[in-house]
């Protein structure tokens, strides 16, 4: 019995590694740049929407307002970089640290709120960073911040000539965050997020502390999702508040795990590969023009999805994991 | 320092102002508390109104005031035919409820945003000519201008109006008794679905109506929805989720504040009162003001 | 035999309504104690203070010793006692064993222990050949037993059973009353809150009559069925001798 349960486990791993060693070739016959960019914003999503993942899917706390966490990590190390010439890795752990304080921080008074009161809090508190970094003249308000490339290097992780190193840190950084969730679901924490997401009264009853658990997925999520960031700034070189902190980019951080399948290891790295290609291509196909068709056919594809799907596309692979007997 | 007269006017842009999101947020209030949605498309629903009253007003030449019980009627069916055709399969969902409507509205909002620059360009829009457009009216010194008081009277007369429905109909005994026990009415012979329709549409009417009238001082373009759809949420939430007249009454709070933080910090700056208000409430009442 | 858990003068308000009045009573460690009433009584309440759901107006509860009044329900889980849900609450999309993994849990803290530990917690409760299928797919005799099973992990010294029996057609009621005798056997001292006379009057060793928030009589069953004020509180509600 117990060995069935070993086996499933050591499976994911072996798809995992199988997986990856497909991600590493993928892109070596690759020389076109769009692909490249394709290739690097769908590992970067399915990095965003695991960490998202964690606090949403595993613990239920549906969080709208990821992209504070995502901003902070950009501004961070790219502030320290630019202001102080401290290097993106030094910045990418701060900001990290730094956003997994203002998640316990905030955490504190919005754990007690359920449901759609918690929700619409992360959203008010996602569109105060928003405002105050337009009206930050220190960080460059609504201009942002330049981050100068002059040439390769992966002592400043900037690379001038090819995407290719940026998309192997993003790989590496999916597969990081993958791994904690692997590890997270047989863990004592898994158990206990995954019960205060079912029922918190029953979890409590049985000696789960959800607020611990709540501030626990809150900082482990908000600390992967400044990492992003801070990745996401060294991509583009150029970061403002319209890009790294809206409502939008928090609704899709959290799109290809509900797609994939929330609250599954699966969901959101399945969900980033068929959603950011797709919404790509549209764009680039239809959306010439400004006529909106782009926005019309992706708008009706997620809908479809949402309501053919609502366990995600994930249980289309795979059968439900216990199926009855 | 602010004198009397100074502070009279921002408590009377802001009533004005709150009274119109509080209006917007009623539809999202009503819907909320009848089926456990939360429309993200709302803001969609909003520019949908404001776009229909311009084209309306190309067609017909007629005044937006006088084209907002049309608008409100269209924007009706709009809503019920999104109930029927979209919304109806999200609440068959099993599982996932929660993310499954958020996400469906969501697409839905994509939607409506791409038809709005397909048909209309996203070129910004405006009503030129109207009989409110830049009229003002004044009471002891204090200004009110006209289509922010249309508004708002047209915000009072539909809560009214709704108290009424709600209270005094069939159709709004109907509508209380599916918010209360959505399962039990099919057994009194209450058809749910119809009622949800229903409720759909008179929620989209609501937005309807604002829409119109915000159209005559607001420019036209696909994501003008989005400022507005924000502080419906927050006015919902801050008033507590199926409380459609604890709407109103977080409406006018957000209106006040909004004003008041425009003048007191930077205008660039105003919502963050907003905000601050929102998660002071909550704090101290975590379901809103009057939240069930 | 020692007083496991005591309360003193337990009082509770709920706005106007008093649920509870100067309830005074003790569990005795290894017993089976009933808790019965009629509608409306205080069972309920009384219950949800001893789990720690509702805070007392006024008054104390003591477990082993030490006061707990103002301890939440995670804690008092920890120290030891642990309850099921009337509407049962399982995790509906984990499985059955997974959901009693989270019990185990709170003594264990690693998963492959918890794991075993639920193994052996499904065997007693006799839910092993459903141990991978999904909460959700149980009957809700299943659930009932899924609830106990759960509970029952966390190794508690203090169980109270939420009216487990109600409702159960009479084989699945004996079966249950089996499950009950079997847990006490384990050293666990059982709490039953129960409205199905016939059933728990033979199972328990002891009963409290709640009577409009106040302990009406206390003592063996035999004594409390034919008491004439517990008679009298019940007519009006189905009550079998």
């Amino acid at each position: 019995m117990a060995s069935a349960f070993e086996t499933r486990r050591r499976n994911q791993l072996i798809i995992a590694a199988a997986v990856v060693a497909v991600m590493i070739a993928l892109p070596l016959g690759v020389k076109d740049v769009y692909v490249q960019n394709i290739l690097v914003l769908t590992v970067m999503y399915a990095a965003l929407s695991q960490a998202w993942n964690i606090l949403s899917g595993y613990c239920g706390q549906i969080s709208l307002g990821h992209a504070l966490y995502f901003g902070i990590g950009a501004y961070a190390s790219t502030l320290l970089f630019v202001k102080f010439g401290i290097i993106p890795w030094f910045g990418m752990a701060a900001g990290g640290i730094f956003a997994a304080a203002i998640a316990l921080l905030v955490g504190w008074p919005c754990f007690r709120l359920g449901g759609h009161y918690f929700t619409i809090a992360t959203i008010v508190l996602a569109e105060i960073g928003l405002i105050l970094f337009l009206n930050w003249s220190y960080a460059g308000e609504a201009s942002g911040l330049q981050i100068p490339v002059s040439g390769d290097s992966w002592l400043t992780f900037t690379f001038l000539r090819s995407k290719l190193p940026y998309y192997y840190f993003a790989l590496g950084l999916a597969a990081v965050v993958w791994l904690v969730t692997y590890f997270i679901e047989d863990s004592k924490w898994g158990y206990y997020w995954r019960a205060v997401r079912e029922n918190t009264m029953a979890a409590q009853s049985l000696g789960v502390q959800v607020f611990r658990s709540k501030m626990a997925a809150a900082a482990l999520s908000a600390f992967f999702t400044a990492i992003g960031g801070s990745f996401y700034a060294q991509f583009v070189s150029y970061i403002d508040p319209d890009s790294v902190m809206v409502f939008q980019f928090s609704l899709l951080m959290a799109l290809p795990a509900v797609i994939g399948g929330i609250g599954t290891l699966w969901g959101p790295p399945l969900g980033a590969a068929i959603l950011i290609p797709f919404t790509e291509l549209t764009r680039s196909y239809m959306g010439g023009g400004g006529k909106g068709t782009d926005l019309i056919f992706y708008g009706a594809v997620i809908m479809i999805i949402a309501l053919a799907r609502p366990e995600g596309l994930l249980s289309l692979v795979t059968r439900t994991r216990h199926a009855p007997p | 320092m602010a004198n009397a007269a100074t502070i009279a006017q921002i408590l009377m842009s802001g009533l004005l102002m709150g009274l119109i999101y509080a209006l917007i947020a009623a539809g999202l209030s009503l819907i909320f508390g009848l089926m456990d949605v939360v429309n993200f498309a709302h803001g969609e629903f909003l520019m949908t109104a404001m776009y229909a009253t311009f084209g309306l007003v190309v067609l017909l030449s007629l005044d937006p005031l006088v084209l907002s019980p049309i608008v409100a009627a269209i924007m009706f069916v709009v809503g019920a035919f999104c109930y029927r055709v979209i919304i109806v399969h999200a609440m068959r969902a099993r599982t996932n409820v929660g993310m499954v409507q958020v996400f469906a509205t969501f697409g839905l909002a994509i939607v409506i945003r791409g038809l709005a620059q397909f048909v209309f360009t996203p070129d910004y829009r405006s009503i030129p000519k109207s009989w409110l457009g830049g009229q003002t009216f004044s009471i002891f010194g204090v200004y009110m201008p006209a289509p922010q008081l249309a508004g708002a009277l047209a915000s009072l007369l539909a809560f009214g109006a709704l108290w009424l429905l709600m209270k005094r109909t069939d159709f709004g005994k109907a509508l209380e008794a599916t918010r209360e026990d959505a399962g039990a009415v099919g057994l009194v012979g209450i058809d749910r679905n119809r009622v949800f329709a229903m409720g759909w549409g008179l929620g989209a009417a609501l937005v309807g109506l604002a829409g119109a009238i915000l159209s005559i001082f607001y420019y036209i373009h696909p994501d003008v929805g989005g400022p507005f759809a924000l502080i419906a949420y927050v006015t919902v939430a801050l008033g507590g989720f199926g409380s459609v007249f604890g709407a109103l009454a977080a409406g006018v709070i957000v209106g006040i504040v909004e004003a008041i933080s425009a003048t007191v910090l930077q205008p660039s700056m105003k919502a963050i009162g907003i905000y601050a208000v929102y998660l002071l409430v909550v704090f101290l009442r975590p379901r809103g003001l009057f939240g069930h | 035999m020692s007083a496991l858990l005591e309360t003193e003068a337990l009082t509770v308000r709920f706005g106007g309504i008093l649920a509870n009045a100067d309830i005074s009573i003790g569990v005795n460690e290894g017993e089976i104690l009933g808790l019965i009433g009629p509608n409306g009584a205080g069972k309920s309440t009384l219950f949800n203070l001893v789990a720690g759901t509702y805070r007392p107006t006024s008054g104390r509860i003591r477990f082993e010793g030490r006061d707990i009044t103002r301890l939440p329900p995670a804690v008092r889980c920890k120290l030891g006692i642990a309850r099921t849900f009337q509407v049962v609450k399982s995790f509906e999309t984990m499985s059955v064993l997974e959901n009693v993994v989270v019990g185990a849990l709170v003594r264990l803290t690693s998963t492959r222990t918890a794991r075993e530990e639920a193994y052996r917690v499904l065997d007693v409760t006799g839910l092993t050949r459903r141990a991978e299928a999904n909460a959700r797919d149980l009957t809700p005799p299943e659930k009932r037993r899924l609830e106990v099973a759960r509970a029952l992990a966390t190794q508690p010294k203090l169980l109270l059973l939420d009216e487990v029996l109600t409702g159960l057609t009479p084989a699945e009621a004996q079966k249950g009353v089996e499950l009950v005798r079997k847990i006490r056997e384990l050293g666990v001292t059982v709490v039953m809150v129960e409205h199905v006379m016939e059933v728990v009057m033979p199972l328990v060793d002891r009963a409290i009559v709640l009577d409009l928030g106040r302990v009406l009589v206390q003592g063996a069953p035999q004594a409390i069925v034919r008491d004439p004020k517990v008679i009298q509180a019940y007519l009006g509600d189905r009550f079998h001798a």
